[in-house]
């Protein structure tokens, strides 16, 4: 056993964050948010070419031929930056439909009711494809939504992959909420000097490295119950994370301007496109009967 | 990343295994938890048969890996755990074999291994629990002996230990974390007073020590006068590394226990109750994650435990009181009676938010010493 990632591994993940500071920074970012509905086209064959699509593809179907850990590590950093658009379904679509991998074409795909950025993608995927799929006013400004009158979930593949987007952002408040504690001064002291901000600050933290042992291993293991575990407690760090990410900013925390509540929409979409969580622990809840004891 | 035993741990593991069919049913009946002297001649025997059997060092001599093989598989094939041996193999024995002098690992060691020694431990003080620097018991200096006078509360096992790893005020003028001295204290020594104290859950689980003019030879001392806090530090780090990796696999196979329990008695068909045992299984199965995570970095760091404990023992501490107030929810009226499984359990578990570092205290470290936020008031 070796339950730590590879230097192949922290170069990879060194190397999508570096991409995405550099093509997706808070400048972008700002400027995405400023433009609802509007894919960076331009950017998006970056990825592709970058091999963010094709990741798991095989080499000789033109792929980088990596694996789930990696697509993982990948994604994570992609929910870290807060990238948008329909990355996983196009992740999936990646050797099925054509352009896909190379970021040529957008694919989106209907689960649990929902799709995800239907004008701004080439292909919807899934059963019946958008037909009757009705606009909504999107709470997320960086995640264009229709409702579908459908109830297909999703693949496993694309719940792991949404937790380890859930994991990049919960990781990211946390960041953000001690940057935030050690630098903002009153009575005369940092805030993060005060114990029941530090304790928030510990808690963020303890939910987060949790997420991440169960979302890797998931990873690792590809195991049904395993993903759902990933999902149930990455949901919790990215959601609980950025609502106390919020919390330490005090009112800086509930402006348009600063970037958490892009993080806690985010997160609220993440956990839709998962199917509901009470599924998940009707799962988990099943395998606890499925082996004798 | 991966999951899998290498070829050596594989077959580590399947050789315990097979040691451990032999071995359990071999096994004498357990004590009643209020027979001492039988708990201690049952512990000690425990730990004599996996010293005959090879893996008496396997607490502090072999890898992280080894060790958490060695503690999943015992804890899975139902073998007892340390007991009496806790301190002696996961705190003073570490100790001595990192600080002592090689008299001093010579004296000490072999008799933990074999299981002929029991240890406890004299760390905390009425007045110094979480602020364990606050210690005040005193050791004066006379001849070659010194003269130790003061009080020493949560010790578990002091009726039936030989010996106890004493924190000792050596300088009382000094900056408090540089005057405190780490003494082997024998527990024969005349002016030793152990007084039992009782848990809430009814038991006697630890004591009160009253120390009055006990005599403890100075070549009792490990490492240098006053230099009693750095060594005290390195035990505590072994506390936080694999200390508990038995304990999350007694909690997975409780909660498999648990649902065929509900199952059972009908509980089963609430749904609200599913999906909490269904939250609780992905709690502890993270958990182990977790637990396999920090060893593998321990690993890789050389052997020294990570940060990482902190974090690991906020979170299980917590969720293991959440199971066994799930498991009250499932016995419903039952779980007022202390014969059912269980109810000692549940009292048991509020110690775990306590004991080595209160969840307020854990915070404060992973805020400092993690996260880098300025030292709080």
């Amino acid at each position: 056993m070796r339950f730590q990632l590879t230097d192949d591994q922290v170069a990879l993940r060194g190397g999508v964050r570096e991409m995405l500071a550099r093509r997706f920074g808070p400048e972008a970012l700002r400027a995405a948010v400023e433009e609802p509905g509007r894919l960076d086209r331009t950017l998006w064959r970056e990825l592709g070419a970058a091999g963010f699509f094709a990741l798991r593809l095989p080499e000789a179907a033109g792929g980088v031929g990596l694996g789930l850990p990696e697509a993982v590590l990948a994604f994570e950093e992609a929910g870290r930056a807060l990238l948008p658009g329909p990355l996983v379904a196009t992740h999936l679509a990646a050797g099925e439909v054509p352009g896909a991998a190379t970021g040529e074409t957008v694919v989106t795909a209907v689960g649990n009711g929902l799709v995800e950025w239907l004008a701004g993608a080439d292909v919807v995927r899934g059963d019946g494809g958008a037909v009757g799929a009705v606009p909504l006013r999107s709470v997320d400004p960086l995640t264009p939504l229709h409702r579908v009158p459908t109830g297909m979930g999703v693949p496993p593949v694309a719940v792991l992959l949404t937790a380890a987007e859930q994991l990049g952002s919960a990781t990211r408040a946390c960041e953000l909420a001690v940057q935030h504690a050690r630098t903002r001064e009153q009575f005369g002291r940092p805030i993060g000097a005060f114990q029941a901000v530090q304790h928030l600050c510990a808690e963020m933290l303890v939910r987060t490295e949790t997420a991440r042992a169960a979302v890797y291993a998931a990873a690792v293991t590809a195991d049904p119950a395993d993903i759902g575990t990933a999902r149930l407690l990455a949901d919790e760090a990215a959601v609980r994370g950025a609502r106390d990410c919020l919390q330490v900013h005090g009112g800086m925390g509930f402006t348009w301007e600063f970037e958490v509540h892009l993080h806690l929409k985010r997160a609220w979409v993440r956990t839709h496109r998962a199917g509901p969580a009470t599924e998940s622990e009707e799962n988990l809840a099943a395998e606890l009967l499925a082996d004798p004891v | 990343m991966n999951l899998t035993d290498t070829p050596e741990e594989e077959e580590f593991r399947a050789r315990l295994r097979q040691w451990l069919g032999r071995a359990l049913p071999a096994l004498p009946p357990k004590p009643s938890p209020d027979d001492w002297p039988g708990r201690r001649a049952y512990d000690l025997g425990w730990q004599s048969s996996l010293y005959d059997a090879g893996y008496g060092e396997v607490h502090w001599g072999s890898t992280p890996t080894m060790r958490l093989i060695f503690l999943e598989e015992t804890e899975k094939a139902g073998a007892p755990y340390v007991g009496a041996n806790f301190v002696g193999l996961l705190h003073a024995g570490p100790t001595i074999a990192a600080e002592g002098t090689p008299e001093q690992r010579e004296r000490w060691l072999p008799p933990i291994l074999r299981g002929d020694e029991v240890w406890c431990q004299g760390f905390s003080e009425p007045d110094a629990g979480s602020d364990l620097a606050a210690l005040r018991t005193r050791a004066r200096r006379d001849g070659d002996d010194y003269v130790v006078t003061g009080s020493k509360i949560w010790t578990s096992h002091a009726e039936v230990a030989d010996w106890c790893e004493l924190l000792v005020r050596t300088d009382p003028d000094a900056p408090r974390h540089r005057g405190i001295s780490w003494l082997a204290m024998p527990m024969d020594a005349p002016g030793i007073t152990v007084r039992p104290l009782r848990t809430l859950a009814g038991s006697a689980e630890f004591a009160e020590v009253f120390l009055d003019e006990v005599r403890v030879p100075v070549a009792n001392r490990v490492g240098d006068e006053n230099d009693g806090w750095r060594v005290t530090m390195v035990t505590l780090s072994f506390e936080r590394g694999t200390a508990f990796v038995g304990e999350v696999v007694a909690c997975r196979r409780a909660l498999r226990e648990l649902a065929v329990e509900a199952r059972k008695n009908g509980r089963w068909d609430d749904p609200v109750l599913r999906r909490r045992l269904g939250r609780l299984n992905a709690e502890f199965r993270a958990l182990w994650r977790l637990t396999q995570w920090n060893v593998s970095e321990a690993e890789l760091g050389g052997g020294v435990p990570g940060v990482g404990g902190s974090v690991f023992k906020l979170r299980y501490s917590h969720a293991r009181q959440e199971l066994y107030d799930a498991a009250a929810d499932v016995l419903g009226p039952e779980s007022l009676d202390l014969d059912r499984p269980w109810v000692l359990d549940r009292l048991s578990s509020l110690s775990y938010t306590i004991a080595a570092g209160t969840s307020q205290i854990q915070r404060n470290i992973v805020a400092e010493r993690i996260l880098g936020l300025p030292k709080g008031r």
